[in-house]
């Protein structure tokens, strides 16, 4: 057998039904991954519509609420979730080239830096539930207009929807960690399966580069 | 037939944890018709209250219960998974000559989320219920309804899960299992109307799950983004839910376009008139569907500008709805006519999908809308063609189908008498109430003028009529799987790849791999090809 040969061989394995080629099996995964994506983008899409919307028709209430949110530690997420698909793209580009090893190094760099994200993002809202910015816990707002608390609502259910579609992507990243720990070269499924959850770990992060903006920085 | 069928395996694993496209179709097809029949019954009582002009056998909040139940039920857990999850599950794959949909378990896992939102929902819906109407408008859904909102939304939540991501699997088959020489212009027009559905439901259902959960917050922990007390906009909720809902109303009746396309197809033994034009006229349909959600508010204190630009667009969706019923007839024009049960279910779609696509016309001109909205006109308009044309749709295609699903034949006889019964009953329930709209009846009320008695009596004995069309086929088709006759392969003698295999189709679907050397609808070669 060439290596060639064994190549063919060994992707033939790879293919499951209803699929008969590899390549089918890949573009089918790719284009429902996408799909999925883009059913993401309009729910998020119809957040941030909402939140440019409001600051139009509020801008004062708007400034207000924007003015009492922690852009800096927002930031610093920024920074973090950008590293953070860095270290996935890296994964993917090593899990290619056969070095498992290194793509799980990258993995982990990954979950570990949304989870520093998520950390950042729960200690920011405690400070805001101290200050009894966050809605719906009791405490009398300081803030004096009414649409500066409705724009913190916008922000705490935009944020923690975002939260939870970070957690899921730790978990799927952890999971595909877990997959690859035992074997030294990643190839077929295991790479496809890498590569979407590389996708959704994007998105993830995409969601989030609108939402800084359009929730911490714009009106400032 | 040399290879097993799809229906031999035995017991309730070889069902409930099957990924055989054909078996989660037959699950569909038993919850759907569950839902079918529950909604239904809600709509019986709002029909038999309304017999006569007093509010007699349901109280104000009773009724407002009764219609929000019918709503929630048909459109969620019927109405949009019917054709799609149903025919889409059963037919795609074999349509253009693939084993399966490309992710078989997702498949199975639409389903459980449908039957767990629906059960869930309806259990909600029977503990206490909902009084908000289907569309949940705020700020009653928010602040002032004391029904189970929250949990009725919960379901709807999950079966939107189902929808995208049947619409997910149904594009990614399409796209990545399509037969060698299935090229797209040789695809059934049943499989385009099924594509472009799926574009509309990955996109819009998003939209109103996102809606739908700002609803909740609102409703349960007074996080509020409608909220008018803090300057939100009521309006903006009406906004995007109609930005999911008016799709909607195509994702309801673009599978029972494509149905009628193979049915006329099949009726006429000829090749589809026009069938680019048919093709195109979905995607067509599904885009500007996208861009008309605005005609809902025209009277909710929109920008008139924006009305205007909405009412110019609704307008636009007559041409490819037109383009289809025109192109249906032409094809009829000299052809080889069969006149069998499918076929009328068609022409039944055909009829009621004119009536109700040309008094919608009414409605998006704004200043008739100003007079009929909110009345038994918009009631009758959308029945037209939510429930009569694309319910039609659904009992064609199950007529149509149903050899090839359970490989049984039916009573021809009792098929064409439900095909009548139900243009005839539907006809003499839903035109009286144009007449009601017209004479300014509102809609959701459960008492009215006295004067007005004559035309609800009509409306009501046609609801009988149509309630009686509607059950009949649950008895003589099950009977048919007892005492009917075998189906041979092809009952309809028409073209298309589902009707080369056996039925019921093997368990995948095809013996050998399948390269399509013919163009689609091929009267002339079908009948001399040999089965697959």
């Amino acid at each position: 057998m060439t290596p060639s040969e064994r190549h063919d061989a060994e992707d033939a394995a790879e293919v499951v039904a209803p699929f008969v080629t590899l390549h089918q099996q890949q573009h089918a995964a790719r284009l429902g991954m996408w799909l999925f994506l883009a059913s993401e983008a309009m729910m998020f899409g119809s957040l941030i519509v909402i939140a440019w919307l409001y600051r139009l028709t509020h801008p004062q209430g708007v400034a207000e609420a924007v003015e009492r949110l922690n852009y800096l530690l927002a930031a610093g997420n920024t920074l973090a979730l950008l590293t953070s698909s860095l270290l996935m793209s890296l994964a993917l580009v090593a899990c290619k080239h056969g070095q498992g090893r290194q793509a799980l190094g990258y993995l982990l760099g990954a979950a570990c830096l949304g989870g520093v994200f998520l950390a950042c993002k729960g200690l920011e809202y405690t400070l805001e539930y101290q200050e009894g910015l966050l809605p719906g816990f009791g405490l009398t707002s300081p803030l004096q207009q009414p649409s500066a608390r409705l724009f913190m609502n916008l922000y705490f259910v935009a944020t923690a929807l975002h939260g939870v579609h970070l957690l899921v992507a730790i978990g799927l990243v952890l999971a595909v960690a877990w997959r690859l720990r035992s074997t030294q070269l990643a190839r077929g499924r295991l790479q496809t399966q890498l590569e979407m959850t590389a996708l959704y770990w994007h998105l993830v992060d995409a969601i989030w580069l609108l939402l800084f903006p359009t929730l911490y920085l714009i009106g400032r | 037939m040399s290879s097993p069928s799809y229906l031999d395996a035995q017991g309730l694993r070889s069902w409930f944890l099957t990924h055989d496209h054909k078996r989660i179709a037959v699950l569909y097809i038993i919850t759907v018709t569950f839902f079918f029949f529950a909604g239904g019954l809600a709509a019986s009582l709002i029909r038999i209250e309304l017999v006569t002009p007093e509010g007699d056998l349901l109280t104000a909040d009773g009724y407002n219960r009764a219609f929000t139940l019918h709503g929630v039920i048909m459109v969620w857990f019927f109405l949009i998974p019917s054709i799609p999850s149903v025919f889409g599950n059963f037919l795609v794959p074999i349509m253009i000559g693939a084993r399966d949909m490309a992710f078989p378990r997702l498949n199975l896992l639409s389903w459980y989320l449908l039957l767990g939102g629906g059960l869930f929902t309806l259990l909600a819906l029977l503990l206490g219920g909902v009084d908000t109407g289907w569309t949940f408008y705020t700020p009653l859904s928010t602040m002032f309804s004391n029904g189970h909102v929250v949990a009725v939304i919960c379901g709807v939540f999950i079966a939107g899960f189902s929808s995208i991501l049947t619409g997910i699997n149904i594009i990614a088959t399409v796209h990545t299992l399509r037969a060698p020489g299935m090229t797209w212009m040789r695809l059934p027009l049943f499989i385009w109307s099924m594509y472009a559905t799926s574009v509309i439901l990955v996109l819009a259902t998003p939209v109103l799950a996102i809606t739908l959960l700002l609803v909740a917050a609102e409703h349960l922990f007074n996080i509020g983004v409608f909220d008018p007390n803090l300057g939100g906009d009521p309006l903006l909720f009406q906004h995007l839910f109609w930005f999911y809902s008016h799709p909607a109303v195509y994702i309801m009746i673009l599978p029972a376009m494509g149905v009628v396309s193979e049915l006329i197809t099949a009726a006429a033994h000829k090749r589809i008139f026009g069938y680019e034009f048919v093709a195109w006229s979905s995607v067509a349909i599904a885009i500007i569907g996208f861009l008309v959600w605005g005609h809902h508010m025209f009277v909710a204190g929109q920008s008139m500008y924006a009305s205007l630009v909405f009412s110019l667009l609704s307008f636009l969706v007559a041409i490819p709805s037109a383009i289809k019923a025109y192109n249906w007839s032409a094809t009829l024009y000299k052809s080889d006519l069969t006149l069998h049960a499918p076929f009328l279910f068609a022409l039944t779609f055909i009829g009621l999908f004119i009536i109700g696509g040309v008094t919608g016309l009414f409605l998006a001109l704004l200043a008739a809308d100003l007079h009929a909205h909110d009345t038994y006109f918009v009631v009758a308009h959308f029945h037209y063609i939510m429930v009569g044309a694309a319910v039609a749709g659904y009992f064609g295609a199950l007529h149509f189908w149903w050899p090839k699903i359970t490989g049984r034949l039916y009573s021809a006889l009792w098929g064409k008498i439900t095909a009548v019964l139900i243009f005839c009953g539907f006809n003499l329930t839903f035109f009286p109430q144009f007449l009601l709209g017209y004479l300014g009846m509102p809609r959701r009320y459960h008492s009215y003028a006295p004067d007005l008695q004559f035309l609800n009596v009509m409306s009501s004995a046609g609801a009988s009529i149509l309630a009686l069309a509607y059950v009949l086929p649950f008895f003589y088709l099950l009977a048919s799987l007892r005492w009917g006759e075998r189906a041979p392969m092809n009952p309809w003698e028409a073209a298309g790849l589902e009707w080369r295999v056996p039925s019921p189709p093997p368990a995948h679907n095809f013996q050998s791999p399948v390269t399509v050397d013919f163009e689609a609808y091929d009267y002339t070669e079908q009948a001399r090809r040999d089965p697959l």
